[in-house]
């Protein structure tokens, strides 16, 4: 069991781990996104009857978690390793030790726990039950039965596994501060984020232009629900618009211009695009495809 | 007689929901056996991270015979509803008795029905007594048609030593569970009866029982700790949670740096606590928590733990960093400083800001340290300050340390200790077990605080109902009752009618304990204007104290008596006995004597009460014993003689007036 030295060979041993057990390797989706969940390889994905299973790096935007690069730990900007398996194998606990065992946590030496957290997106109308994954008495990944996505009931139940990648690298290669990970044998994590957090913090918490991100909000809004209602329903474009307001209304709670009544009101109008969304991908083929030449 | 072994395995069970639910487990295997008829010897069941067990001993491998008596219709009633009800008892017409009762002939199938296989009873009723089991949270899973708290992997079912064959939630019942996760080989383990099951498990690296689990875990970390010098700091509900963490609790003990040993140690317990799930140390010279935590780990490493200390320590390390900031940051301003930051935060809706409360408090505060002798200025200053740590790093990350957090804080200003003892204490009592404040502006700050929310939440509506108390309204008010009854305060509570209702209402709780009667306390309180809960509690006791004497029994018996008669004269004559007796009316020596004692009575009882002596009130009502007793001997209260009639009856009416002056008779039961 050979640990895995660097933040990227984290990554290429959970990326051969989870191949091997047939997901498809997917590369990150690119509109900004809180969590690699709202991917739509995930959130429609784990929706209607077909088998599914994928694996990705998705980088994760949490605007308000952005601390100018001066936290050890918290960034506005990382890397969730997400996987998505439907339908949930009997097995996928032992598969998710294997992966743990192959990036170099040997559960013979280490404490490994499944301790109740039941997870729950309100943007997405969506919730399942599992656990947080305990190494050690750190969270190294959040394991989920999804129930239901976008307020459908998910049958056959997917199980959804997902690694805060930077702090599973913290703790393998046994560093405190997030910035001197290495990244590879050459580069220190600083090298390729620092000064991203420096200036994105400052965007999202005193340069993002809020009369700007209301109206983006607002259109985004507007064209999720257009494509929706058109004679033929665009699921996966108007599925684009809901997660591009979703992150506007993060932007806009990281600047602090959202009340706290008007934040679950906000919340409750990104679920409705979320939901409209999800409903019209279960009208949709949901990516039915017959090779043409056999 | 046979044994019954069951056992459910599956993904981790959360650690909350495992006591109950072996409770239940119990239940309804023993509710769906007596339902059917089976008695048994003994039963147990057991919970862990991963499994349910049930043991049952004495159960009989065949079900009893029943025979059952089924009542049909008359042996005239028309062919029909005799033809359907032959078939609904299933039986023919010979195989019923015919029987009388009184009114006439009519069918009675006497139905028996062969006691079955237990095994196959069993079989047929597991599955369904499984799926009854009320998870707080349950979920679906694939290939199973029921609902279970998580995915389910195994069940053991063995009676007489053989496998009582079943499915339930996609899974086949067997002969094999597994042992522990890591620990174990991993290989099937074939059980036939609980004891052989429980050392199997012991072997694998599983302890069944919660209980031992706990006992395990409670005596490493006392000894490790006493090996160290120190003790452990009980905490019954974490210890109750880690044991439904672990199947195989190994106790390890880590370091905590020694930069954060300047945090307030309640930070680092609750931070500790909540996040990491560590006992803390303490050192038992001292009495000052130490620099070492116990984690309770669900592996014996290779290594002995070092790795998972190691890691653990890291862990905390990062928790502490975030804990020092936030103790750190927070005292960069002072709490003076806060208050004007609770303008921002809403309280409730209709009850405005944190900062509009706590001017209310402050101003009640005030009025109350001056009627119970405190020092009005600190009262008030310490209602200030009371919720500015609200708006602190740390009460944000951990709630529960809100006024622990406010008399650091308040320290480090330089506040006086007074008044940095009631900003934290102001929250007392937080329950049944919890003291009361001590010192006075405490006790004022604490009574204001409780006096506030519940005035405030009556006020707009937001009573407790019978299955909801958002705002811990009850024990809002059962704090000020014990404050004002355990400090022996006397002040009037000012407060609406409903809110003085709920008073009451709470003062029986409080007081059923000490075996004080629910009605004693109603028949002080109806008497009205009475809101000096320390007097009241006094009229209570001497009047229960009086009624447990054979003057007070008695004369309670002639006051039901008179009572009843004056209802029944009263709803004749369509009017009230109120007026004054007149003397020269008073006929026989038995009514003059009563009249006599009655207008002495009334003086010195009103008189005693007004004093606040209610044991001697309480003696001049026994006294009216005997004059009561004698004239309801010898008069004759309805008496031809209308005019006599109703002067007798004024004197009753006064007599009931009388003992009203102490207590409202009309409630006392019994």
């Amino acid at each position: 069991m050979a640990k895995a030295e660097t933040f990227q060979d984290l990554i290429l041993t959970l990326q051969t781990y989870w191949a091997k057990q047939g997901c498809l390797i997917l590369q990150p989706f690119d509109v900004e996104m809180g969590a690699g969940t709202f991917h739509p390889a995930t959130t429609l994905r784990a929706l209607g009857p077909k088998p599914w299973r994928a694996a990705y790096v998705q980088p994760s935007r949490r605007p308000k978690d952005g601390r100018y690069g001066d936290n050890p730990n918290r960034l506005q900007h990382y890397y969730q390793f997400q996987v998505i398996m439907k339908p949930a194998p009997s097995d996928i606990q032992d598969l998710y030790l294997g992966s743990l065992r192959e990036i170099g946590l040997d559960p013979k030496l280490h404490d490994i726990r499944f301790v109740e957290d039941d997870w729950e997106s309100p943007t997405l109308g969506a919730w399942g039950l599992g656990w947080e994954v305990w190494c050690d008495g750190m969270e190294v990944s959040q394991f989920t039965y999804f129930q239901q996505v976008g307020g459908i009931d998910c049958d056959p139940v997917s199980g959804e596994i997902t690694y805060g990648l930077e702090r599973l690298a913290m703790y393998v290669q046994d560093v405190e501060w997030v910035y001197d990970l290495k990244f590879n044998n050459q580069f220190r994590y600083g090298e390729v984020f620092l000064q991203n957090e420096q200036e994105q913090s400052a965007f999202n918490f005193e340069l993002a232009d809020t009369d700007i991100l209301f109206q983006h909000f607002k259109d985004y809004e507007k064209q999720c629900h257009e494509l929706l209602t058109a004679n033929k329903k665009l699921a996966l474009p108007a599925y684009d618009q809901c997660i591009k307001a979703s992150h506007c209304f993060n932007l806009l709670d990281a600047r602090g211009v959202i009340s706290v009544t008007e934040r679950a009101a906000y919340i409750a109008r990104v679920r409705t695009l979320a939901k409209a969304c999800c409903e019209a991908w279960l009208e949709s083929p949901m990516g039915d495809y017959k090779p043409r030449f056999g | 007689m046979a044994d019954l072994l069951i056992e459910l395995f599956s993904e981790e069970i959360p650690a909350r929901m495992q006591v109950q639910a072996a409770k239940d487990l119990e239940k309804v295997v023993v509710g769906a056996l007596s339902d059917r008829g089976f008695l048994f010897e003994g039963v147990r069941a057991f919970s862990g991270p991963r499994r349910l067990t049930l043991a049952m001993t004495g159960l009989a491998v065949q079900q009893p015979d029943v025979k059952e008596e089924k009542k049909g219709p008359r042996t005239n009633a028309p062919q029909k509803a005799i033809e359907g009800f032959l078939r609904s008892a299933g039986v023919t017409l010979d195989q019923c008795q015919t029987q009388n009762d009184g009114k006439g002939e009519f069918y009675v199938a006497v139905i028996e029905r062969k006691g079955r296989d237990t095994a196959a009873v069993l079989a047929e009723m597991l599955p369904e007594c499984f799926a009854k089991l009320p998870w707080p949270k349950s979920m679906r899973f694939p290939g199973s048609p029921v609902r279970w708290v998580r995915p389910l992997h195994g069940i053991v079912c063995m009676f007489d030593g053989e496998v009582v064959p079943f499915e339930f939630a996609g899974v086949t019942s067997g002969n094999t569970t597994r042992g522990h996760r890591f620990l174990s080989d991993g290989k099937p383990i074939a059980v036939r009866h609980f004891d052989d099951y429980v050392a199997a498990l012991e072997k694998a690296y599983v302890v069944l029982e919660a209980d031992k689990r706990k006992d395990i875990i409670r005596h490493e970390t006392t000894q490790k700790a006493f090996a160290l010098g120190l003790e452990l700091i009980a905490d019954e509900g974490l210890l109750n949670e880690v044991s439904g963490l672990a199947e195989w609790p190994v106790v390890l003990i880590g370091k905590i740096q020694d930069e954060f040993m300047d945090v307030p140690p309640e930070i680092l317990q609750t931070s500790m606590r909540t996040h990491q799930k560590y006992f803390s140390l303490r050192d038992p010279k001292t009495g000052k928590m130490a620099a070492r935590f116990a984690v309770v780990a669900n592996m014996a490493a290779e290594d002995g733990g070092k790795e998972i200390v190691a890691g653990n320590e890291r862990v905390l390390r990062a928790r502490l960093s975030d804990a020092k900031f936030f103790w750190d940051q927070d005292r960069k301003r002072t709490l003076e400083s806060r208050v004007d930051d609770l303008k921002a935060i809403v309280f409730h809706a209709k009850l405005g800001t944190q900062y509009e409360r706590v001017e209310r408090i402050e101003a009640l505060a005030g009025e109350i340290a001056e009627k119970i002798g405190a020092d009005v200025k600190k009262a008030k200053r310490a209602a200030r300050l009371c919720k500015a740590d609200l708006t602190t790093g740390v009460v944000g990350e951990f709630p529960e340390l809100q006024g622990i957090m406010g008399r650091y804080y308040a320290l480090h200003d330089g506040e006086d200790s007074d008044i940095a003892d009631a900003v934290r204490d102001h929250y007392k009592p937080v329950g049944p077990s919890d003291a009361i404040p001590t010192g006075k502006v405490a006790i004022a700050v604490a009574l204001a605080d409780k006096l506030d929310a519940l005035t405030g939440f009556f006020g707009v509506g937001e009573k407790p109902t019978g299955s909801g108390d958002p705002f811990a309204l009850r024990r809002a008010a059962l704090g000020a009752i014990r404050i004002l009854l355990e400090g022996k305060l006397r002040l009037p509570l000012k407060v609406s009618a409903d809110v003085l209702d709920f008073f009451a209402d709470r003062l029986k709780v409080a007081l059923r304990e000490k075996g004080t009667r629910h009605d004693l306390i109603d028949a002080v309180f109806s008497l009205g204007n009475e809101d000096d809960l320390v007097r009241l509690v006094a009229r209570v006791e001497a009047l229960q104290s009086f009624l447990k004497t054979d003057d007070g029994a008695n004369l309670l018996t002639a006051y039901k008596r008179a009572a009843n008669i004056l209802k029944a004269e009263e709803k004749k004559d369509k009017k009230t006995f109120d007026g004054a007796v007149d003397a020269s009316l008073l006929a026989l020596p038995e009514e003059k004597a009563l009249a006599e004692v009655l207008g002495a009575a009334e003086k010195a009882i009103a008189a005693d009460v007004q004093a606040e002596k209610f044991v001697e009130a309480m003696g001049v009502m026994a006294g009216l014993r005997k004059p009561v007793d004698a004239f309801f001997d010898k008069v004759t209260v309805n008496d031809k003689d209308a005019k006599l009639r109703e002067n007798r009856l004024k004197l009753l009416a006064r007599l009931r007036a009388t003992l009203h002056l102490a207590a409202d008779f009309s409630k006392i039961e019994g």
